[in-house]
């Protein structure tokens, strides 16, 4: 075996030398674009690790390979790159899934790079042995096991193919140890990946594409939903373009939010469960929905069955298994949204929807009556009035990493996402824990942006131990912990569904300003509504990360809400003696919090 | 607008796949996660190296046939999928039935054979063994006129099904790229 003594691939040498698997490896992701991965080493990947060192690769060491596979995943959704995670057999791959499921549902282009034990020891229970390309098969867009050392630059670059092109998703590569360790003679084949059943693109036929222009202007109450697809065909542009050509009105999916400007006139925000009451509405009342870029989740949809009984509905889709799954459309159009797009709008025409725009504005006056966003200071801390102020103060430009739960919710009701890329979430999965491990993949993929990690209590503890991650690497993201005490999505659902029986709801946590000060980082905290401003000014002008402990009321909700199943209108509204007149008298279910030593 | 869906038929699908280890376990995976129920799956080689065949058959309505194909279609080593139901097709299945025969009673078990057009292929001083090539049918046929001797064991291939004429190009070439949903419209 020659020693490795090859350079780091800026000039890759154009005749093949002998190397081993590990350093092709590395020679490979560098040419693909690669210079930061997330992983944890381990035994079988080892020899990988090993070689690292010779290339142009920043290695961020995780505290827990979840962390490492959301990290990747928040990575790729500021890039738009493919994000990169590693770890080792067994235990460290397993630990991988969740995250892997995450970047599935959300379709986020992820390639999760796994050791495996040697191919002799297959089936044989080896020590850190685990089948993860069987464990991942559901929850991989494809994976791919190496044992050969002439494999391994072929299975990343269709790896990469597959994970970015089409509708994303993350790509499992598991090599051996063996495969690591052995040479073989290697050159970086820039020629592109061909992979015969693998076809991504598909052309709309133009007879498709005239009836979606007919059906647009025959409208007069059209809608048009903007999901997470606009943002990856990188459609925003051209779905402006179409909605001020044609005067429609835009809803938007949790993960679409960003996809359109919310500050335009024909924004209406998110719809769905916790969408606004006049966004939800309006979708039940028109008569044409053009779907872009989504799938119908049961989160957006409600009951099915009366879901918009009068629109006819475009779905415009990259998948053609999303077409008819949820809902039944009239015209699909299965392809690019953006090509799609640009195809329809030169040629369309506004309907008469003058009344339809006239009636969704009118709907919009609704809000201010029933919602907590024009309360006057109380003395208590509403998570809204927290998640509104940093939306000022940030000048809505932020990154927003969001955890899981009524925080999210809040998250997308009252920061204002003009850029598509600058909301992070976990959408399809609901994975709490997500939120600092995916700031930090953030973080890495734009180093100048301001990043803010939104929170729960909850949520923050699943993965709060990457906050070691933050301070070994030296970065600097915003943390807002939304403290209320309680699992609170789970609370809310406990306080309409089951009784008021707050079973394994109520949480104690740690101080989280001394948590931060254990990791040498600052800790903060703010109890009332003139706090927030404080600390969010003192956070921002700090150079390393900051945790702030904001005490927000507890047994607050998320309104409105259309439970689960439930007709899209029917939405559960907050009391109007509650938006009124804040809750003063505040009752509390929960000992732990009110025990507090700051309280 | 809310519409029911089509009743469920038993469909018949062919798709080209790759000859790859683990191909047959991740469409396998595919049919379990999305809850569709194989009723019948035969997997074999084709004349193309490198190329293996699958017929499978689902209980399915049309909505769901689309949605099968199209699940099928994103797959990496899928290279082709069709649904042949509504299309004229050839559909077989083969059945090797061990029937309990004395020599006095093997002339009636062969008349029977000769009336299926089965053929038989093994014969012992206790037992004959007759083979069957058919639709499920005539399968159900064959099993019911051996019964009364005593079947001893049975075993029954997938069944496999090809397209009549010249229809099912798709089918036919490993790389047809025919779209699953742009007919729905």
């Amino acid at each position: 075996m020659e020693p490795a003594k090859k350079a780091p691939s800026e000039t890759p040498s154009p005749t093949p030398s002998v190397i081993p698997g590990s350093e092709i490896l590395w020679d490979t992701l560098v040419h693909l674009g690669v210079d930061t991965v997330f992983g944890y080493p381990g035994g079988a990947i080892m020899p990988a690790y090993d070689s690292m060192i010779k290339y142009p690769i920043h290695h961020v060491l995780v505290r827990h390979e979840q962390g490492a596979a959301h990290m990747a995943d928040g990575y790729a959704r500021v890039s738009g790159k493919v994000g990169v995670c590693v770890a080792t057999s067994g235990p460290g791959a397993t630990n991988l899934v969740t995250g892997i499921a995450n970047a599935m549902m959300d379709s986020v282009p992820m390639v999760a790079i796994t050791g495996q034990v040697p191919s002799g020891l297959i089936g044989s229970d080896a020590f850190q042995e685990t089948d993860i390309t069987g464990v991942t098969l559901p929850i991989t867009k494809h994976n791919i096991v190496v044992s050969r050392p002439e494999d391994i630059s072929p299975a990343l670059k269709e790896a990469f193919y597959i994970a970015k092109s089409g509708r994303p998703g993350p790509v499992v590569v598991d090599i051996t140890k063996d495969a690591q360790q052995k040479s073989c003679h290697y050159a970086y084949d820039p020629s592109p990946v061909v992979l015969p059943g693998y076809r991504p693109a598909r052309a709309v036929p133009n007879a498709e594409i005239q009836r979606a222009i007919a059906m647009i202007a025959e409208a007069e109450r059209p809608i048009l939903f903007c999901g997470h697809g606009v943002i990856w065909s990188g459609a925003s542009q051209v779905l402006q373009e179409l909605v001020e050509k044609a005067d429609i009105p835009v809803a938007c999916t949790l993960l679409g939010l960003g996809g359109f400007p919310a500050s335009h006139p024909r924004a209406l925000g998110m719809m769905g469960m916790h969408g606004e009451a006049w966004v939800n509405r309006a979708v039940q009342e028109s008569d044409l929905v053009i779907a872009v870029g989504m799938r119908f989740d049961d989160r957006v949809t409600g009951n099915l069955k009366t879901y918009t009984p009068h629109a006819k509905k475009i779905h415009i889709e990259l998948d053609p298994a999303e077409i008819n799954k949820n809902v039944r459309v009239d015209l699909p159009l299965v392809g690019d949204a953006c090509e799609i797009l640009h195809q329809i709008v030169p040629h369309v025409r506004r309907g008469k929807v003058d009344a339809w725009l006239q009636h969704v504005a009118a709907l919009r006056g609704d809000r201010a009556v029933i919602d907590i966003r024009d309360l006057p200071d109380n003395g208590k801390l509403y998570a809204a009035h927290v998640i509104m102020d940093l939306w000022k103060m940030t000048d809505g430009k932020a990154i927003v990493v969001t955890d899981v739960g009524q925080h999210q919710m809040w998250e997308t009701q009252y920061y204002k996402h003009d850029f598509a890329r600058r909301l992070v979430t976990s959408g399809g999965l609901g994975t709490m824990g997500f939120a600092l491990p995916a700031a930090i993949g953030a973080k890495f993929a734009d180093p100048s942006a301001e990043v803010w990690v939104i929170a729960g209590d909850g949520g923050f503890q699943m993965t709060a131990a990457e906050l070691s991650t933050i301070a070994q690497e030296d970065i600097k993201v915003n943390v807002a912990i939304i403290n209320n005490g309680f699992l609170g999505m789970v609370r809310q659902w406990q306080q309409f569904f089951y009784g008021g029986r707050y079973v394994a709801t109520p949480m104690r946590s740690p101080d989280f300003v001394k948590l931060a000060d254990a990791h040498g980082l600052l800790g903060l905290r703010a109890t009332n509504r003139q706090e927030v401003a404080e600390v969010v000014a003192k956070a921002r002008a700090h150079s390393g990360t900051v945790v702030i402990d904001f005490r927000v009321v507890q047994e607050d909700s998320v309104y409105p809400m259309v439970p689960s199943g439930a007709d899209l209108h029917d939405m559960i509204r907050r009391p109007a003696t509650e938006a009124a007149a804040a809750p003063a008298a505040e009752t509390s279910h929960n000992p732990i919090f009110e025990t507090g030593e700051d309280e | 607008m809310f519409t029911p869906a089509s009743t469920p038929i038993l469909r018949t699908f062919v798709a080209y796949v790759e000859d790859k280890p683990g191909v047959l376990n991740r469409i396998a995976s595919l049919f379990r996660r999305r809850n569709y129920n194989i009723v019948s799956l035969n997997v074999g080689r084709t004349h193309e190296p490198g190329i293996s065949r699958m017929t499978f058959q689902v209980e399915a309505d049309r909505d769901m046939a689309l949605r099968i194909e199209a699940n099928l279609y994103k797959m990496v080593n899928v290279l082709s999928i069709e649904d042949l139901s509504e299309t004229q097709r050839v559909v077989r299945d083969l059945a090797l039935i061990k029937v309990q025969v004395q020599p006095p009673r093997r002339s009636e078990v062969l008349d029977l054979v000769q009336i299926f057009r089965a053929r038989a292929v093994d014969v012992s001083p206790e037992t004959m063994m007759v083979e069957i090539t058919g639709d499920q049918g005539k399968i159900e046929g064959m099993v019911a006129a051996l019964r009364p001797f005593g079947i001893l064991e049975m075993v029954q291939s997938g069944t496999v099904a090809m397209s009549r004429g010249s229809q099912g190009e798709a089918a036919r070439s490993a790389h047809g790229a025919r779209s699953p949903v742009s007919s729905v419209a």
